[in-house]
């Protein structure tokens, strides 16, 4: 059900933009037809999703979806929110907890440093207000993993609200053109993660790991201002490239560092909103898209066939439960105005100074780049798509003369084609940015040609320490700088095949190929096809 | 602390909700609806299994009630003793964890360095099926 939407989406590797069939539909208005009845038999399978970027047919009714999401993201630090145990991935069970974490009596929570200023710093990149003053809840509830029986939250007074986060998106086909959407920040809270639990069907029972329980999360939650998965799953790529250029957080999903839950609900255009629900637990970027879009189908169906949607995991006023947490005072934050003076610094925060040290964020770098060179908007998407990648570029661009456009490509196509054919990383890479920075100065000399350049290339990633001059020198692959050589060359070529060569005087053009492909193989290859091609025609028209 | 926490609980949504309000009636005779009921055991894990339980729960909402009687116009609620104080903000460093052993000999049952959880005062049948994928 959910593949039909999907067909206009940009399949296989999700760049931090999309192209998105969807958004381009739901924003017109309803349909000019006649309102109809008469589909209401029909079964919805056979119905097109109509919020895919497809004409309605006349008469058919029109749905619009819309999607918020609550995201949780780990904070990387060194220890947890309210005490000094570790942060670590994988541990033996229970090793990396404090008597805090296991909530034993007469324990008190003592705020970890950088867990606000990581907060802070993903508010400012967000564009977020970030609150001077901020206060802790306890939000209450059972559940085995969660020892204290509460959760440390920021409910009430959350340390940052009101940003937004801006991503792109490709729209229409032939032309397309690249699009901003943005979907706004409603706030930023510092949280507490639980422990994790094994169900043990069998024998009844829960085992418990407190090693997650305490580690300090950044909660976001973001207004429903999407339409579809392809641009929920757009906008959490961006905000996790976000996070991991700020270092406030690894965000990697497949490790549980970032977990979304969408909330999702849909209506006719121009009605009001429809009755959410809620997708938990989504941790993996290719099944948030699909398995919103499932959702919004399903509900869509469901609608269509006269039912109705039912909100099974809020059903009450979700206020109670909560109450603020008495052993935590105000957290207060400053700016370079509002410093008390003679204070330790290590005890305060200033705002202005973490705005001050934010790093260059994802989309600064990606125009920087096309603006300094001259690349597509999808190469910059591209590079910074894959960890390490852009470093990696840079590297070879410090190091070569061959011009920038020759070096995207090669680094974009050739080298992380050979990465991902051995599903590799880049850091695992055998070749070095000086050593492809050097093949592509021989390139750029003409020193070789640009097929020899891809079979030294092989053989640099056998890695088996040579340079690309030496692999060169070694299988005689420069090219042939002695023009006479090559006049020779073509001379007896075109002595040796004179058929051909009455071919191409009558008319067949594409006869010269066949001669290059002949001189070529005589010079084994180390003539440049452009070169052998202005050599015969010299030599035919004389 | 539970039990403050589900009174200041009620008492929210009582006046906000369900239109429970012991104002109206001083003696605080108000009854609590069913729906109520049920919420409050699932989220507390209390049964509030008799007539008898329930009619507890009304007298201590009522008893409570009477806090009412003072006048707080113009006073900012205290919500910490700390709120005078700066809170206190630690480095990031490691400085405790790696006591396992010791953790887990407060625990009845222990399953390969797991802890065993029991069940609530309710089983778990009877607690909402979804429960452990859907907390608010």
């Amino acid at each position: 059900m959910a593949a039909p939407m999907l067909r206009w989406c940009c399949p296989g590797r999700r760049f931090a933009f999309a192209w998105v069939g969807c958004g381009s539909c739901h924003r017109r208005g309803p349909p000019t037809g006649s309102t109809s009845n008469g589909k209401r038999g029909q079964s919805s399978v056979a119905q097109q999703p109509h919020f895919t970027a497809q004409k309605p047919r006349e008469g058919e009714h029109e749905w619009a979806a819309v999607v918020g999401l609550e995201i949780h993201a780990q904070i990387a630090s060194n220890s947890k929110l309210f005490s000094g145990s570790q942060v670590h991935f994988a541990a033996p069970p229970n090793s990396l907890v404090s008597f805090f974490d296991a909530s034993l009596p007469g324990t008190l929570p003592v705020l970890n440093r950088r867990c606000v200023e990581a907060a802070v710093m993903t508010g400012l990149a967000l564009d977020c207000h970030i609150n001077r003053k901020s206060l802790f809840d306890r939000k209450h509830y059972f559940y085995a993993d969660l020892p204290a029986g509460y959760q440390i939250t920021q409910q009430r007074l959350p340390i940052a609200v009101n940003g937004s986060l801006a991503y792109s998106v490709c729209v229409g086909r032939k032309p397309s053109r690249m699009v901003t959407r943005t979907v706004r920040v409603k706030q930023i809270q510092l949280e507490q993660d639980s422990g994790k639990s094994l169900h043990d069907d069998l024998r009844s029972q829960t085992l418990i790991d407190l090693n997650r329980a305490g580690i300090g999360l950044l909660e976001l939650v973001l207004e429903p201002d999407m339409s579809c998965g392809e641009e929920a799953a757009t906008a959490v790529r961006e905000l996790q490239l976000i996070l991991q250029a700020l270092g406030t957080s690894q965000a990697n999903m497949a490790e549980g560092q970032l977990r979304v839950d969408a909330n999702i609900s849909v209506h006719r255009p121009g009605e009001p909103l429809g009755v959410r629900t809620e997708v938990k637990n989504l941790n993996s970027a290719r099944f948030l898209a699909k398995a919103i879009d499932y959702e919004i189908q399903r509900q869509i169906n469901e609608l269509e066939n006269g039912g109705e949607i039912l909100n099974e995991t809020r059903s009450f006023d979700n206020r109670l439960g909560f109450m603020p947490e008495p052993n935590l005072p105000p957290l207060l934050l400053y700016d370079s105005g509002s410093l008390p003076s003679g204070a330790d610094p290590q005890q305060v925060i200033n705002v202005d100074q973490l705005r001050e040290r934010l790093p260059e964020l994802p989309r600064v770098t990606r125009e920087r780049l096309v603006r300094q060179y001259g690349m597509l908007p999808e190469h910059s998407c591209a590079l910074l798509n894959e960890v390490g990648l852009l470093e990696f570029f840079q590297n070879v661009i410090k190091e070569t003369r061959a011009e920038p456009k020759k070096v995207t490509s090669w680094v974009l196509n050739t080298f992380l084609g050979f990465l991902k054919q051995r599903n590799l990383a880049v850091s695992e890479s055998p070749v070095t940015p000086s050593a492809l920075a050097e093949l592509l100065d021989l390139l750029d000399r003409k020193a070789i040609s640009s097929s020899a350049a891809k079979q030294v290339f092989e053989e640099l990633w056998r890695n088996d320490g040579k340079t690309p001059a030496q692999i060169v020198a070694e299988k005689k692959l420069e090219l042939l700088q002695d023009p006479e050589a090559l006049e020779q060359l073509c001379r007896s070529t075109l002595e040796a095949h004179p058929h051909v060569v009455m071919d191409l005087k009558r008319g067949n053009a594409r006869a010269i190929n066949k001669l290059i492909g002949l001189v070529r193989k005589a010079t084994l290859g180390r003539a440049d096809p452009t070169a052998i091609k202005e050599v015969l025609e010299r030599q035919l028209s004389s | 602390m539970w039990a403050r926490a589900a009174y200041l609980g009620l008492r929210a949504a009582a006046r906000g909700r369900w239109g429970f309000t012991s104002k109206a009636d001083p003696r605080g005779s108000g009854r609590v609806k069913g729906e109520l009921i049920q919420h409050l055991e699932r989220l507390s894990l209390v049964d509030f299994g008799s007539q008898e339980a329930v009619a507890r729960l009304e007298k201590a909402i009522a008893f409570a009630d009477r806090l009412r009687a003072v006048n707080t116009d113009a006073v900012e609620p205290m919500e910490s003793v700390l709120e005078d104080r700066y809170l206190y903000l630690r480095s990031d460093s490691v400085v405790e964890g790696s006591c396992a052993e010791e953790l887990l000999q407060n625990s009845h049952r222990v399953v390969e360095e797991y802890f065993v959880a029991p069940p609530g005062n309710i089983s778990w049948s009877k607690v909402d099926e979804k429960q452990p994928f859907s907390r608010c």
